[in-house]
């Protein structure tokens, strides 16, 4: 028979394992699309690093002798669109400027959007006020207009894209930003900083700047996978980047108009905007709940 | 409620300036003189001189700004050189179809997406659920562009069901008008279905485990009632907050889908405007629109008002975004 | 004596959450005579609320699932009901009101139209009547100008006031017996008596059955004719409130008993005085559920678990040494420190 300090430990042992299982089941299968999405990320960003290793031709080499071929033909993995281009390397190669575009992009909406954020928060008054409006102002235009309108004046481009894009991000960042520094600013913490006489800087840069990355990374996150369909959207227009550059959108523009003779080159531009997109969606979900699951973003 | 309409609109004014400022700001940034490009480049000096002055360029850019603003509230855009016709009229001409796209796509996305999402919270769990989280994951991710080029590819080019491109009119007949709706709706509602399923689930899965669902079944109502009115009737606030935002973004989104399918609407004048170099109906449109958007935001702060008594809009911020 | 009106019998009530089972309402049973109030007591966890939630079949499915046991209404087994039957029954000859005004009254219908709706569900009235019927309701709940009040939110009521609806919700439809879980928990104290006199008011005047769920022993004196104390999804002791009240027999209730006093009236807490915390029960408790926290425990306590027996005619109690034959001694100062004996 056991005494009960046995028994007391066996019940505590059965409950603990029960109650681990548990959390790591659910943990498990919240990670699973995580990590699904981090491969597709990680995969987006070997390809484009390697790109000329794992393109099987040049992306730009056209060859009229071989227009629009189908799938497997003559060497060619996804076939040729209508100048005789390998459509699977200006695929590869096609990553370099969704990656690109969506981090620059974003960053450079982090940078002013957050540090206008930070400054209309932080000061708040009539700055705030300013601040607020302009960018209320800019979030009057429907997100693609914004772009589409900047490309308008500033002209097709890689450097352009990644200005139009990141001004259009600045308005959201900034109220994320502005968001997470009157809450902090609310915080006792704070007032006993500011009571024992710090200054301005400090203050940002130790307690409201620290508190704010976490949002920041998750709003970042998703803001990459608008930057990427931004772009693709902005040359499928023929406002992004230049041509004969690779680019999933404008790929995917050429495509629109062979659909009979080659479905292939507007399915597969297609196909690739859209499981990157996902994956990076599914990432940034995973990180929200990982963060903090009430984060509504 | 008066007084907070009043309230509201008034807090519009500063909004649209700065709207108007922007647009503003940014024609201004045009390289070289926009008359020039406007003209194209076999235009003569002359004309270009002439064209100048018409538009204004040669005044002091206060002046500029000052007429530009009083053209803005008299709904005064000029007239458009490409389309030799009033801009007003062009963008009223094209304005209704535009509406009639984004209506229908949003009367879709409702329709399928509300249900799937109230399904999806009530089997937590199952097979169903998976799969409306899961489509409506691929929905959210989804380039409308290319999945409006793959339905024009399976449904126009393949099967030969659907038109690819155009607007029907009435006059031939009912299903002229539908059938050429159908795709273009099918392309623009796709993200807002997707949103809207996932909003609806997660705020159901909220509203279902709260108290007065389970007075409502105390009650004895019917399963259907607790479910559709109490539960749902809550879950309904963060719905409009999405509503309001998605339909702001159809009128974007209508500027790629209008393109593939070649739909009449304001979009694809946007970007007609923008090949035929002429940026006074680019400025106009684009203002047009941003005026759109900002009156929407507005109505969707009434409608929280008429769902969620508790929300108190006589205070500053409404709640609206 | 009146006639039987509920009958509850060895209810089991368990929670799946994950590979855990919590077996919450073990064994429980009671019987409820018409125009009769009973009182069912004990800790938050005891599964006092879930048997009471049980006998409408308004545990959440999943995770709870009521398990085993029968429970009679007026001669008909409620948990074989098909799920149209036991609509009828809901609302209608059984109600419920909850702990929580505020949550419990759905925040964005009118009150007029939440009362008219449990009207309407089971009575064939128009409208019209349905409204009056309601004025009528909220008039015999003691609210002040109720064709006004039809017309407003539940949150332009204050607590009390909402309570009051509540109650008139759950009254329109003249129920036989009214199921109240914890009905003045979430109200202020001056306006938990007005609440409870309301309703021992409106028992003596619709002539209804009564259960009261509470951890509040002074509610149970006030209110009930019997009662019934919980501890881990069990009955530990039963009888008349006037028998428990003179001779309380089970440590578990003096333990509530000296909490009830040394606890200040404000603290909702106010049970929380016995040192230690109830058992999990999501595994076999082997002996007597209280053991742990009982100062009067002895080695037979751990090992085997007592039966409810009767010392006295019609007073229960679930303890080995409070049997015809023995008797525990009360200490005074038993649940004064953690004293609980464990050797």
């Amino acid at each position: 028979m056991m005494s009960m300090e046995q028994v007391e430990q066996a019940r505590e042992l059965q409950y603990q394992k029960a109650k681990k299982e548990q959390s790591f089941r659910r943990k498990l299968l919240r990670n699973r699309f995580a990590a699904l999405g981090l491969f597709v990320i990680l995969l987006l960003i070997v390809t484009a690093i390697l790109a000329p290793v794992i393109a099987t031709h040049a992306p730009n080499d056209m060859d009229v002798t071989k227009t629009l071929l189908g799938p497997g033909q003559k060497g060619h993995l996804l076939g040729t669109d209508s100048y005789g281009r390998d459509i699977f390397s200006r695929i590869v190669y096609g990553s370099r400027i969704s990656l690109i575009v969506g981090i620059a992009a974003v960053v450079f909406g982090a940078v002013f959007g957050s540090l206008l954020g930070l400054v209309a928060g932080y000061f708040g008054g009539k700055i705030d006020a300013i601040i607020m409006r302009f960018m209320d102002g800019m979030m009057a235009f429907p997100f693609i207009l914004l772009a589409i309108t900047l490309m308008t004046v500033l002209g097709q481009g890689l450097v352009n894209v990644i200005i139009a894009i990141g001004v259009s991000n600045i308005p959201g960042f900034s109220r994320v930003v502005r968001g997470q520094v009157l809450n902090v600013k609310e915080a006792e913490y704070i007032e006993v900083t500011r009571s024992l006489g710090a200054k301005h800087g400090r203050i940002i840069f130790k307690h409201i700047v620290p508190n704010s990355i976490a949002p920041l990374i998750v709003y970042a996150t998703m803001g990459i996978a608008g930057a990427i369909i931004s772009e693709a959207s902005l040359s499928f227009l023929g406002l992004g980047v230049q041509p004969p550059t690779a680019s999933w959108g404008s790929m995917l523009q050429e495509g629109k108009d062979f659909l009979v003779l080659s479905p292939e080159l507007a399915t597969f531009s297609g196909l690739a905007i859209l499981i990157t997109v996902l994956g990076i969606n599914l990432f940034g979900d995973g990180l929200r709940d990982a963060l903090d699951p009430k984060m509504k973003l | 409620m008066r007084g907070f309409l009043f309230k509201r609109i008034i807090q519009l004014i500063p909004t649209l300036f700065i709207v108007a400022v922007i647009v503003f700001f940014i024609t201004r940034m045009l390289p070289g003189n926009p008359a020039a490009v406007m003209l194209g480049p076999q235009a003569s000096a002359e004309d270009i001189a002439a064209y100048s002055d018409k538009l204004g360029l040669n005044d002091p850019m206060y002046q500029q700004f000052f007429d530009y603003l009083l053209n803005l509230v008299t709904l005064d855009f000029g007239n458009s050189l490409s389309y030799n016709q009033p801009i007003v009229d062009l963008i009223m001409e094209r304005f209704p179809n535009t509406i009639l796209l984004a209506v229908s796509a949003l009367i879709l996305a409702v329709i399928v997406g509300v249900p799937a999402g109230i399904i999806a919270a009530r089997k937590q769990n199952t097979l169903i659920d998976y799969s409306v989280t899961t489509l409506s994951l691929i929905g959210v991710s989804m380039p409308i562009f290319w999945l409006g080029v793959m339905l024009v590819l399976y449904f126009s080019v393949n099967l030969g069901w659907l038109p690819a491109t155009g607007m029907g009119s009435l006059e031939d007949g009912f299903w002229d008008f539908i059938s050429h709706l159908i795709l273009p709706s099918i392309a623009l509602a796709t993200i807002p279905t997707s949103q809207f399923a996932r909003i609806i689930r997660s705020s159901m899965l909220e509203t279902i485990s709260q108290d007065y669902v389970k007075t409502a079944r105390s009650k004895g109502l019917k399963e259907f009632m607790v479910i559709n009115k109490h539960a749902f009737k809550n879950a309904l606030t963060p719905l409009i907050t999405v509503m309001g935002l998605q339909f702001s973004a159809l009128l974007g989104g209508a500027v790629l889908t209008e393109t593939i399918f070649s739909w009449p609407g304001m979009g694809l004048l946007i970007i007609d405007a923008i090949e035929k170099r002429d940026f006074v109906v680019v400025q106009s449109t684009v203002i047009f629109v941003a005026v759109i958007y900002v009156v929407i935001n507005l109505i969707v702060d009434i409608l929280y008002k008429v769902v969620n008594p508790k929300v108190n809009l006589d205070s500053n911020n409404g709640g609206g975004k | 004596m009146s006639q039987q009106l509920l009958r509850v019998k060895d209810l089991q009530v368990e929670f799946k959450s994950g590979s855990i089972t919590n077996k919450a309402v073990n064994g429980v049973s009671f019987d409820l005579d018409a125009n009769e109030s009973i009182g069912i007591v004990g800790e938050s966890g005891s599964g006092k609320s879930v048997t009471a939630t049980s006998i409408l079949r308004l545990i959440p499915n999943p995770p709870g699932k009521i398990t085993g046991g029968d429970i009679y209404f007026k001669g008909n087994n409620l948990l074989e009901m098909s799920n149209n039957d036991i609509r009828k029954v809901r609302g209608n000859e059984i109600s419920m009101i909850f702990q929580d005004p505020s949550t419990s009254l759905n925040p964005v219908f009118k009150v007029g139209n939440q009362l008219m709706e449990s009207i309407r569900t089971h009575q064939n009235v128009s409208k019209k009547e349905a409204k009056k019927k309601a004025i009528e309701m909220l008039e015999l709940v003691g609210i002040p100008a109720p064709e006004k009040r039809m017309n407003m939110y539940p949150h332009e009521f204050s607590g009390g006031m909402r309570q009051r609806v509540m109650i008139a919700i759950a009254l329109s439809c003249n129920p036989e017996l009214l199921i109240a879980d914890e009905p003045t928990t979430a109200l202020d104290v001056t306006v938990q008596a007005q609440i409870l006199n309301l309703m021992k008011d409106l028992q003596a005047r619709l002539q209804m059955s009564i259960i009261m769920i509470t951890h509040d022993l002074g509610v149970v004196w006030e209110t009930c004719d019997k009662m019934i104390v919980m501890y881990a999804g069990r009955v530990v002791e039963s009888g008349e409130v006037k028998a428990i009240y003179q001779n309380p027999l089970h440590p578990y209730t003096w333990g509530l008993l000296d909490s009830q006093i040394t606890e200040s009236q404000e603290s909702t807490e106010a049970l929380s005085a016995i040192p230690g915390s109830p058992p999990d029960l999501s595994y076999e408790i082997k002996g007597c559920p209280f053991a742990d926290r009982c100062p009067y425990a002895q080695a037979i306590c751990y090992e085997t678990t007592p039966e409810l027996a009767e010392p006295y005619q019609g007073h229960a109690v679930a303890c080995h040494f409070q049997t015809t034959e023995q008797q525990l001694e009360r200490r005074e100062d038993a649940y004064v420190d953690g004293s609980t004996s464990r050797s």
